[in-house]
């Protein structure tokens, strides 16, 4: 069985999180497309941690049937990941994002620089006035 | 009046740049050159643009597919009907465009590449760990294109409309143009390859160390073979060409 104050302490940690990541979204701090996976990793911890028989029945399938927390664990890592795999493939689409505005802003202004040089070159030939 | 542009990305090339561009124009005056500055932190742009090139000056350094993919957008922005590409070093010679075109105004290929070994006589004998990696390129995509391909590192490139439009669109990063080699053979575009002279490069010298060749070894291998996996759209003009 699960003792009592693993039980307790691990609904503390994740409403914690829970709550961490909800003042984070209400400050602006974080996006909400990036908050989900984290919210889900808190609300999914903080039922594993206060639903004990539930825990200790998912184990026992699971095989695990010395320490029923260890699933606690194994959940807590298989969000990490999926989380870090969510920011890899983020990354990944803002670098894309990032050579594609540095190749438009380089092109516009190679553009620019060929009609400033045409405007100068026109307004040598004809002064004004 | 086929219009033709050149593309030269250069990175840290202050002291090669101009001669290569004023080679080029002096070659053939029609062929207008783009230099593409990928973040220099020397006089790169302004010894470029003083030779009478184009400088399209990226913000900071991409790496060689992006800058050269920069070029290939700026030959599609400015509707040219041919793109040659050409090494900022010096190491490619303008006398040889006419070898790569041919294949193009023939109407054989989209893309020609310029090839170092496509004939023995040349003598030009890269060192050991450079040919491995050469010939292993050379082989795995002769395999997968069904093609002999010789010379997949050569940055001495000719290409038409289709081709700039493709690589416009889609070019890879880090030794693109071993990967770019699946990206034509995906799109159905054709390849070809012609014999080149290169000279030896006259500044500076290829600073790639033994665990980075073996790194961009790696990672370019996984990236063909994904490729491989892509789906990529066919141009579609009715039929299959």
């Amino acid at each position: 069985m699960t003792p009592v104050r693993i039980s307790i302490a691990a609904a503390i940690g994740s409403a914690l999180l829970i709550l961490i990541v909800l003042e984070l979204i209400r400050g602006r701090r974080l996006k909400e497309r990036y908050a989900l996976l984290w919210l889900a990793t808190g609300v999914v911890l903080l039922v594993l941690s206060v639903w004990r028989g539930g825990l200790n029945t998912i184990a026992a399938w699971l095989g695990v049937s010395g320490y029923p927390p260890a699933i606690l664990f194994a959940a807590a890592i298989m969000f990490v990941i999926a989380v870090l795999l969510h920011y890899s493939t983020v990354l990944s689409r803002l670098t894309d994002d990032n050579v594609l505005l540095a190749q438009e802003v380089a092109l516009l202004r190679a553009r620019l620089d060929a009609l400033e040089q045409a405007a100068d070159r026109e307004a040598t030939a004809r002064p004004a006035g | 009046m086929t219009r033709i542009v050149a593309v030269v990305p250069a990175f840290e090339e202050e002291a090669a740049i101009g001669p290569v561009v004023a080679e080029i124009t002096a070659f053939d005056p029609s062929i207008d050159v783009v230099v593409v500055d990928d973040g220099s932190s020397d006089g790169t742009g302004v010894a470029a643009a003083a030779a009478g090139a184009t400088v399209v000056r990226l913000p900071f350094n991409l790496g060689i597919g992006a800058a050269v993919q920069t070029g290939f957008r700026w030959a599609l922005e400015r509707d040219y009907d041919l793109a040659v590409r050409l090494d900022g070093d010096g190491q490619h010679d303008p006398a040889e465009l006419p070898k790569l075109l041919a294949p193009i105004e023939r109407g054989e290929a989209d893309v020609v590449t310029g090839s170092r070994f496509r004939e023995e006589e040349d003598g030009y004998r890269p060192p050991l760990g450079r040919r491995v990696g050469i010939t292993w390129f050379a082989r795995l995509v002769s395999l997968l294109s069904g093609q002999r391909v010789t010379d997949t590192t050569s940055g001495f490139q000719a290409l038409n409309r289709p081709g700039i439009e493709l690589f416009a669109r889609d070019y890879p990063s880090d030794y693109p143009e071993v990967e770019a080699t699946v990206l034509l053979l995906k799109h159905r575009l054709r390849l070809a390859e012609v014999h080149v002279r290169m000279r030896e490069r006259e500044h500076g010298s290829s600073s790639i160390t033994f665990v980075r060749s073996v790194y961009y070894a790696v990672k370019v291998t996984l990236a063909l073979f994904i490729a491989m996996g892509r789906r990529y759209a066919v141009p579609s003009e009715g039929v299959e060409r």
